[in-house]
């Protein structure tokens, strides 16, 4: 604690403890307002639902979720028009930034976790998980995320972090009635933990050598000073590394994500994926580049290495994967590794590219796991590869809104994923690092076989048994452009079809498919939206993360 | 000299078929069957047939003489990252796009396409927007973009509606030109990179990055970023192992498609960015590729000599007319690079043709190999005299299409590179054994029972083919108009390789200033900012 009490301290949050008055620091409630909101929201929905005798049913849940998610995504577009016209600045005595790059961070938070909010509300309903607890312990998790991304001291980086985590351990856990769910949590919680501790031991080190945890001042100190004895300093600054490149999942400090993506309840998986690796990403690229940014000769190798590790592991091991989860695990892998691209650069244009790359993954992330959660079905048990086959028979929507994501991930043209592979391939490049973008690319192509893999299961003919057609419902009602429901006698007689693979499959497939939930269906729409729609007209998000980085404190 | 027309032309051209493609996505899915069939049909038919009488239009607006980019227009898009919707066309690109614009149709009401024509129809006009954007792009990752684009819709044409081992085919096509392009994407960022440290502006134009100053060994490296992508695409030897697997699965339309228009996007791309961006490199890479281009041609022969399956043959012949493509453009003379043109056109049509007759052979008797066809002359007379026609245009007889390309090609070689283009010719006499061959087992000899039933061409066949037929013997018999706007671009080419390499090729009178070489090419060519190597 002492040391929080020093570098506070020292950042003036605390008076002079001699005079023993405590002099509160000047707080710009508008540069924390979408934080406020957030945990607002859901300190409330706690309370409330603790003074009501019946359990909070998922409908009022979610909808005063996404309310609170919404309301903080409008604080935040207010707080870009408010940086836009005033500039950065800091708040709560240096501890907080408030600049486009919390912003951004802030907007892509709240808006990911209102698409999650909507898409764990079909499984909240399908699951019978009544009460305010899950979409409660999002908004928190999400809390923690935007104050990463905010954080001007390693301290509340720390606090930020130990928010997102806490909070995504027993989200991880949520799921009970599956024992994968507990073991998730407990190797989660346990590596979690054990990241925190080497964090906080790197701050430690970090402050020792330089005596602040002030982000800006450690960059000023080091402008200022030239250490004789570097030891210390880049000690701490390897085990920051370690303890962010845990968060987001880099290799070799990725182990726990397949288990835990695995395990995890389907929609938390894509909350987990979206705004914890925002976050970590968020820390990591304000940390590395803006502190230590002069030290960047020290470390770019360091990052070259784990990301090219991180980009070939990523995508080589997703290939032999048979469960849609973890395969989607390892290609989030992979996905870091070019998010890392970005870091490695160092550059303006790299932390710009990041940040861009940061949205469009989010967005596939977050429609992909919802398509996950939906397949899933009752007891979230349906993630084999094979569950997927038919798909496009079954529910042409779904799998052509999938078929999107995936190609987006696999970096398509006219899609945000290309333009995201393509700016983080550009910042490389321009900072000599055209060997790691060749990596990337190479890295790319491994995984769209595996995404192909997916697309093409989706759209071959179900195993017979399965035929028959979808109902027509709000969200399954007309083809999408890459195909529709064939007539069931034509796809059963189709020759041409891959034998293997057709006998895989649990018998009850043969049920009639269940519609998928209007929220979920929202939420899917959202992120093929998005991805398709920023793919086609790039210049506004592109703007937006260029923005942000000009406007970095 | 470039002109701004008041009507996008090329813009339209690009996004008309995308505009038919959303449409027939989007028709209402309350009708009946046989409704949905024929609006799909119509809405693709219409569109393409919009799509080729643009083409005409440009064709017709298109200025003889002017090596240089027409019609150009020019839009912000991803300004962030230096990517421009810039498109033009010029004496290279014009007759591709026509070609195009008359073939899509082809494909799209060659082939029976027996369940849902809607999704078939709109994945085969994106993918005629694909082919479109990728030969007017003048903006290098904007060329990517279509480049890349075109992938999606022939792999789900070939899953979709394809042959057996359909999804291995078109996931080994799809890969093979994904790693293709994934090091073509890093070799122009890296491009744009060098131009901006040069010039101080990031930007992914042509004809900006024509001008960056480049040492040999960056030249090198690009050059076979790009050609890596190129090659695939074409596909050259030895990257065509993906060729003949996918040219089987494809149906019709998608093989049509694949093989005359996809397959020039390879070609096209070494033309518009290689010779462009990266002169020295290629004058110093030429031998390479023309003993690829070569091998092409003599493996491409031999293999299809041993095919009894038509479409296989088909595939590996297309190989060996490939090779002469890439031999004609690396003779870096204006014959050699003109013919490369103009069989690119011509192998186009032929391709087509074939795919269309070896596709409704299928239709019939269900089979491709030659074993089982025997005696199809005899009850389908008009069908075999068609595929007569399409195969003497194949091998190379004078007077149709197919002659003038390959004698255009093999004079520029044989001036610079005498033994490739002897060589090389051993390939046409190949290639006419092959053929002969092949269509002496399929329509010679006694038919047997099944064979006396199969139907002769429909009226319906008929005029799909006819144009193709027509085209064959006109390119044949008065190639002179097509000559005269491609001759001023790949003069230009030719002189601005000459200029940037310090070499002078042979060939034909070549104007002493590279007049109208890129739309916003200028003075800069011949100031210091080519540089001449010892």
């Amino acid at each position: 604690m002492s040391l929080v009490a020093r570098s506070l301290g020292a950042a003036g949050l605390i008076g002079s403890a001699a005079r023993g008055t405590i002099s509160i620091p000047h707080i710009d409630y508008l540069s924390i307002l979408p934080e406020l909101i957030m945990l607002g929201g859901a300190v409330l929905m706690l309370a409330a639902s603790s003074l009501v005798r019946a359990r909070m049913s998922p409908a009022t849940a979610t909808g005063w979720a996404v309310t609170t998610a919404g309301a903080a995504l409008v604080a935040s577009l207010v707080q870009w028009y408010e940086v836009g016209a005033h500039g950065p600045k800091v708040t709560v005595a240096g501890a907080v930034a408030f600049d486009g790059f919390s912003v951004l961070v802030t907007v892509l938070v709240s808006s990911a976790t209102l698409v999650a909010l909507l898409a764990t509300h079909g499984w909240l309903g399908r699951e019978q998980v009544h009460g305010p607890e899950m979409p409660v312990l999002m908004m928190v998790s999400a809390t923690g995320a935007m104050l990463m991304g905010a954080a001007n001291d390693l301290i509340v980086v720390f606090l930020g972090l130990e928010i997102l985590s806490i909070a995504l351990y027993v989200l991880a856990a949520f799921d009970h009635r599956r024992e994968a769910s507990g073991e998730a949590a407990l190797k989660y919680f346990i590596l979690g933990a054990f990241s925190s501790a080497v964090f906080v031991y790197g701050i430690a080190f970090v402050y020792g050598a330089t005596g602040t945890s002030n982000i800006p001042q450690i960059a000023d100190f080091l402008a200022r000073n030239v250490l004789l004895h570097q030891g210390l300093l880049l000690a701490g600054l390897a085990l920051l590394l370690v303890g962010f490149c845990f968060k987001i999942a880099a290799v070799p400090f990725h182990m726990w994500t397949p288990d835990v993506y695995q395990g995890s309840p389907s929609p938390v998986t894509g909350f987990m994926a979206a705004v914890a690796k925002i976050g970590g990403f968020a820390a990591l690229l304000r940390v590395f580049v803006s502190s230590f940014g002069l030290l960047r000769a020290d470390w770019q190798p360091a990052i070259w290495v784990i990301a090219a590790v991180t980009l070939l592991f990523g995508a080589v091991v997703a290939l032999v994967q048979r469960d849609i989860k973890r395969m989607l695990a390892y290609s989030s892998i992979n996905h870091a590794g070019f998010v890392l691209l970005g870091l490695e650069a160092a550059t303006a244009r790299g932390v710009s590219a990041s940040l861009y790359y940061l949205f469009a993954y989010a967005f596939m992330a977050l429609g992909s796991f919802a398509v996950v959660t939906f397949v899933g079905g009752q007891g979230d048990s349906r993630h084999d590869l094979g569950s997927y086959r038919g798909l496009g028979h079954r529910h042409p929507w779904l799998a052509a809104s999938f078929t999107v994501l995936l190609l987006s991930q696999a970096g398509i043209p006219f899609t945000t994923g290309f333009l995201a592979k393509l700016s983080v391939v550009e910042a490389a490049a321009s900072a000599h690092s055209v060997p790691l973008a060749a990596i990337a690319m190479v890295s790319a192509v491994v995984a769209a076989f595996f995404y192909l893999g997916v697309v093409r299961l989706m759209w071959s003919p179900a195993p017979a048994g399965s035929e028959i057609p979808a109902p027509v419902t709000a969200s399954v009602t007309a083809s999408a452009g890459g195909g529709e429901v064939a007539p069931a006698a034509d796809a059963v007689s189709d020759p041409g079809g891959d034998p293997a693979g057709a006998s895989d499959l649990p018998g009850d497939l043969g049920a009639a498919p269940s519609p998928v939930p209007a929220a979920a269906a929202i939420a899917i729409a959202i992120c093929v939206g998005v991805t398709v729609v920023f793919g086609i007209v790039p210049a506004p998000l592109l703007d937006f993360a260029h923005k942000a980085t000009l406007l970095i404190g | 000299m470039s002109s701004t027309p008041v009507f996008p032309f090329l813009t339209t051209l690009v996004l008309l078929p995308a505009g038919g493609a959303l449409a027939a996505a989007l028709v209402p899915r309350s009708l009946s069957e046989r409704t949905e069939r024929l609006v799909v049909q119509a809405i693709g038919l219409v569109t393409t047939l919009a799509t080729l009488a643009l083409a005409i239009a440009v064709t017709i607006r298109f200025k003889v003489g002017d090596g240089g980019y027409q019609m150009t227009s020019r839009h912000a898009w991803a300004g962030a990252l230096g990517i421009s919707w810039h498109l033009g066309v010029d004496g290279i690109s014009l007759f591709l796009v026509l070609m195009t614009a008359v073939l899509f149709p082809v494909a799209l009401t060659g082939g029976a396409v027996r369940r849902n024509p809607r999704s078939f129809v709109a994945w085969m006009l994106l993918l005629e927007a694909g082919c479109l954007g990728s030969f007017l792009s003048l903006d290098v990752i904007l060329f990517f973009v279509f480049f890349d684009l075109t992938l999606v819709p022939i792999y789900f044409v070939i899953t979709g509606w394809g042959f057996e081992r359909r999804g291995h085919a078109a996931t080994k096509f799809f890969l093979y030109t994904f790693l293709g392009s994934a090091f073509m994407l890093v070799a122009m960022v890296a491009l744009a990179v060098i131009h901006q440290r040069q010039t101080g502006v990031f930007t992914f134009d042509l004809t900006a990055l024509a001008h960056t100053r480049l040492s040999l060994t960056d030249q090198v490296l690009l050059f076979s970023g790009f050609t890596a992508a190129f090659a695939v695409k074409a596909p050259v030897f030895p990257f065509h192992t993906w060729s003949p697997d996918a040219y089987a699965a494809a149906p019709t339309g998608g093989a049509v498609a694949l093989a005359a228009v996809m397959a020039k996007l390879g070609t096209y791309g070494i033309i518009r960015f290689d010779l462009t961006l990266f002169p020295r490199a290629t004058l110093d890479l030429a031998p390479l590729l023309l003993t690829l281009g070569v091998a092409g041609i003599i493996y491409g022969a031999v293999v299809a000599c041993a095919q009894r399956d038509l479409k296989r043959l088909v595939a590996y012949s297309s190989l060996g007319h490939l090779g002469f493509v890439v031999i004609g453009i690396f003779a870096l003379s204006t014959d050699g690079l003109a013919g490369g043109v103009l069989q690119m056109v011509n192998h186009g049509i032929v391709i087509a043709a074939m795919f269309l007759i070896i596709g409704w052979i299928h239709e019939r008797r269900g089979s491709w190999n030659v074993r089982e066809l025997r005696g199809l002359q005899r009850p389908a007379p008009v069908l075999a005299a068609v595929f007569t026609v399409v195969m003497l245009a194949a091998i190379g007889l004078p007077g149709l299409n197919g002659f003038v390309g390959e004698f255009l090609i093999l004079l520029g070689t044989f001036v610079a590179h005498r033994w490739w283009a002897v060589v090389a010719t051993g390939g046409v006499v190949l290639s006419a054994l092959y053929l002969l061959w092949a269509y002496q087992q399929a329509f010679h000899g006694s038919p047997d029972d099944a064979v006396k039933e199969t139907r002769d061409l429909s009226w319906r066949e008929g005029l799909v083919v006819a144009p193709l037929i027509v085209l064959i013997v006109l390119l044949g018999v008065y190639p002179k108009p097509v000559l005269d706007r491609i001759t001023p671009s790949v003069n230009a080419l030719v002189a601005h390789v000459d200029a940037a390499t310090g070499s002078h090729q042979p060939g034909p009178a070549v104007p002493a200033r590279p007049a109208g070489y890129g739309a916003v090419a200028r003075p800069a060519l011949q100031g210091g900012h080519s540089r001449r190597l010892p």
